[in-house]
């Protein structure tokens, strides 16, 4: 059964927040993984939406880009909105 | 005499079949820890038995309050699951039935699943307040579930040939349990009659249409008219009972009232 694919599962875990990458599991097809996620990762009331993404088709970065691609931006803090005071009621930023 | 224990007497008996049969089959699948076919069937099979092992202890937690009505003295939950002795289990003889392989596990869950579901909906309705509200709470766990087991009685049966013959040999073995789910002896039907327990004979037509639609797509034969064994309602198991109660019990049995 280890020829079964990997599945990378995102739950969205209450209305109005954005999926959220929880783990990952192996199934036979799509539906599989989707009922599998259930079992695995939302029997504690975790979530209200499942997403399932076979995991070859994730395009990632290389770690070895890691420079090129991030520490332009550390040095550029105006790039950051941290001068702005923020109202308590917004939430979730 | 009370006139209402003839009536409390009957609704004891019908509340143990109702939480005997799914506490046995989460037994079972219990059995399975550790050992499914994947790290995810063995979550997810034990997740159906730890639903099941809360759909029983309702019924027999009311089963208990409703003995106290009608015996000198009502047993709590704990003590109907681990203190009786086979004989005066009430569970479906089907869910006694030893897991064998996933293909004879999927087939026994498949067959239970698909009666189960029907027989909570029709309890949902149920005069009796309590069990009306037990069944509609377990009906959403059922229809997951046999969503699940159908899912893979089509998969397995529609699968490779070793897998399609597994299945088939799994479903006809099992086919003679399957008649006690619709019949009814008088305990049910003077409760029927009362308009609080299902008339089991009406979901016989529908669960029949559902299994036949199954095995159609998962390119299986269903099994032809055979002799359907019975007795489990009324106290008659089969040889495999008794050892599942052995293990089930033993705790309680050598430490009498220990808890977690």
């Amino acid at each position: 059964m280890s020829e079964w694919p990997l599945w990378e599962i995102f739950i969205r875990s209450q209305h109005g927040l954005a999926h959220r990458h929880v783990g990952s599991l192996h199934a036979a097809d799509a539906a599989m993984a989707i009922k599998n996620a259930r079992d695995v990762y939302t029997r504690r009331n975790e979530g209200v939406s499942i997403w399932a993404v076979q995991s070859a088709d994730i395009v990632a970065s290389a770690p070895g880009d890691r420079e090129a691609l991030f520490e332009p931006a550390n040095s550029k803090v105006y790039r950051h909105p941290t001068f702005f005071p923020m109202p308590d009621e917004v939430k979730h930023l | 005499m009370d006139p209402a224990a003839p009536r409390d007497e009957a609704l004891f008996q019908y509340l143990l079949r109702l939480g005997d049969t799914p506490l046995i089959l989460a037994q079972r699948l219990g059995e399975w820890v550790g050992r499914g076919p994947v790290l995810e069937e063995d979550i997810a099979q034990t997740n159906v038995g730890l639903d099941l092992i809360g759909q029983a202890r309702l019924w027999l937690a009311y089963a208990g309050e409703v003995e106290a009505r009608c015996a000198p003295a009502g047993r709590d939950e704990d003590q109907l699951a681990f203190l009786r002795d086979g004989g005066d289990f009430r569970n479906l003889l089907l869910v006694e039935q030893p897991n064998g392989s996933f293909a004879d596990t999927i087939a026994r869950q498949f067959l239970f699943d698909a009666w189960h579901l029907l027989l909570l909906r029709a309890l949902a309705d149920s005069g009796d307040a309590r069990i009306a509200g037990i069944a509609a709470k377990g009906a959403k766990e059922a229809a997951y579930h046999v969503e699940r087991s159908e899912d893979w009685v089509i998969r397995l049966g529609d699968g490779t040939d070793d897998s399609h013959a597994r299945m088939q040999a799994a479903i006809d073995d099992l086919w003679m349990y399957t008649g006690e789910m619709f019949t009814p002896d008088a305990v049910e039907l003077g409760l029927v009659e009362a308009g609080i327990a299902a008339d089991v004979r009406a979901l016989a037509a529908p669960w029949r249409q559902r299994v036949d639609a199954v095995l159609a797509e998962a390119t299986l034969a269903a099994p032809g008219e055979t002799y359907m064994q019975r007795g489990g309602k009324q106290g008659v198991h089969t040889e495999h009972l008794g050892h599942l109660l052995a293990e089930m019990q033993v705790l309680q049995r050598a430490y009498p009232g220990a808890r977690w």
